[in-house]
């Protein structure tokens, strides 16, 4: 007859300021990475914040903010566990290192098992790190999440771009809000990013240089937040 | 106690539903719950009872268990999941979020771990009746 969780989902994130998806329209562009330091600063910044990792079957925040033993308490729910200063959800708290075969039905069980299921309690922001494309994982947020937002993450990549495009068409036909775009991986002083984000009536939040340094913060959030990258992202998080 | 979230989005529904059809007083949910979960009845009927609203004063809750039927995406083979062939903190996982099973369980004859949840995933709510 009816599959009970989806009706307290809405429920679950009343007490959330906002809740951002940072997606892409494919991967490698450093979503995670952006996801997981915007977060970390808006939490330096003195916001209540949480971080949920919704990449299922490629999961990375939990190496990124060098999260090891924290797990969620049982108490009426589930209650994500404070790490580097933010509530952390994630997959792998039951995945372990293992592989996550799932297929499209099976991460849409698993999104709806944790949005239904997680006590986030009182929170200014919700950063939430998508899989990339536009998979299942999209269209159950915005299915299910009344408040969602998206954040954008490309390199300066046609390839990428192209991508963004398709899924900038798919939320404002859905009349979904976003929040803007971000050029990650910076190499060239090409304005083409900035000059197609705003041809689609969005905001162009910022550019973040390349930083081959980047690779050795991971891990150490400390580190993290002193990189141009966490430079960048605070010019982000004053605009979120 | 994460049956007690379970048990929330139970009421919320049924008390949706019953709104929806008009009904004052619900006499009668059926939940079916699939054994991949693991939920404990005894805790969930308790959420259950101390979450009800008081349209549903004198209900009956019904609750079933379904076993869980595996079926295998590469071979064709089905088979029925077994709680007790897992260790404690595999049990454990899969009844917070029962998708990784995939994880731990692999077809017990091509050993794929590409298998479909036919039947038993987790709590549904059946039914429910009640007076206009």
């Amino acid at each position: 007859m009816a599959d009970p969780r989806t009706s307290v989902i809405n429920d679950r994130l009343k007490r959330i300021g906002r809740i951002v998806a940072v997606s892409s329209g494919k991967g490698g562009v450093g979503k995670s990475m952006v996801a997981t330091t915007l977060a970390l600063t808006l939490a330096k910044k003195g916001c209540r914040t949480g971080l949920f990792d919704l990449d299922f079957t490629s999961p990375s925040t939990h190496i990124i903010l060098g999260a090891k033993y924290a797990q969620p308490r049982e108490e009426k729910g589930l209650i994500p566990p404070m790490v580097e200063g933010l509530k952390y959800m994630s997959l792998v708290y039951y995945s372990g290192d293992n592989a996550a075969p799932l297929r499209g039905a099976d991460t849409s069980n698993a999104l709806i098992e944790l949005l239904a299921v997680t006590l986030w309690g009182d929170l200014d922001y919700l950063v939430i790190d998508m899989p990339p494309g536009i998979g299942d994982a999209v269209l159950d947020l915005i299915r299910l999440v009344r408040r969602i937002e998206f954040l954008i993450v490309t390199t300066s990549s046609q390839l990428a771009f192209e991508t963004v495009k398709k899924l900038v068409a798919l939320l404002q036909d859905l009349k979904v809000p976003i929040v803007g775009i971000v050029e990650n991986m910076k190499m060239t002083e090409s304005k083409n990013v900035r000059q197609q984000t705003e041809k689609l009536g969005l905001k162009f939040l910022a550019e973040i240089p390349y930083d081959a340094k980047i690779e050795s913060a991971i891990g150490d959030t400390e580190k993290l937040l002193d990189t141009a990258l966490a430079r960048k992202v605070k010019e982000i998080a004053q605009k979120v | 106690m994460h049956e007690w979230a379970l048990a929330e989005a139970v009421i919320a529904t049924a008390t949706q539903i019953a709104e929806k059809e008009g009904l004052k007083q619900v006499t009668e949910v059926t939940v079916k719950i699939g054994e991949l979960q693991q939920v404990e009845r005894e805790i969930f009927r308790f959420a259950l009872m101390q979450l009800k609203p008081a349209s549903f004063k004198n209900v009956k809750f019904h609750i079933t268990t379904a076993k869980t039927t595996l079926k295998c995406r590469v071979c064709g083979n089905t088979w029925l999941f077994k709680k007790n062939k897992l260790d404690k903190a595999t049990a454990e996982a899969i009844h917070f979020v029962p998708e990784v099973a995939h994880v731990y369980i692999k077809c017990l004859k091509c050993g794929s771990p590409d298998f479909e949840i036919a039947e038993g995933r987790g709590v549904w709510l059946e039914s429910i009746k009640g007076a206009k």
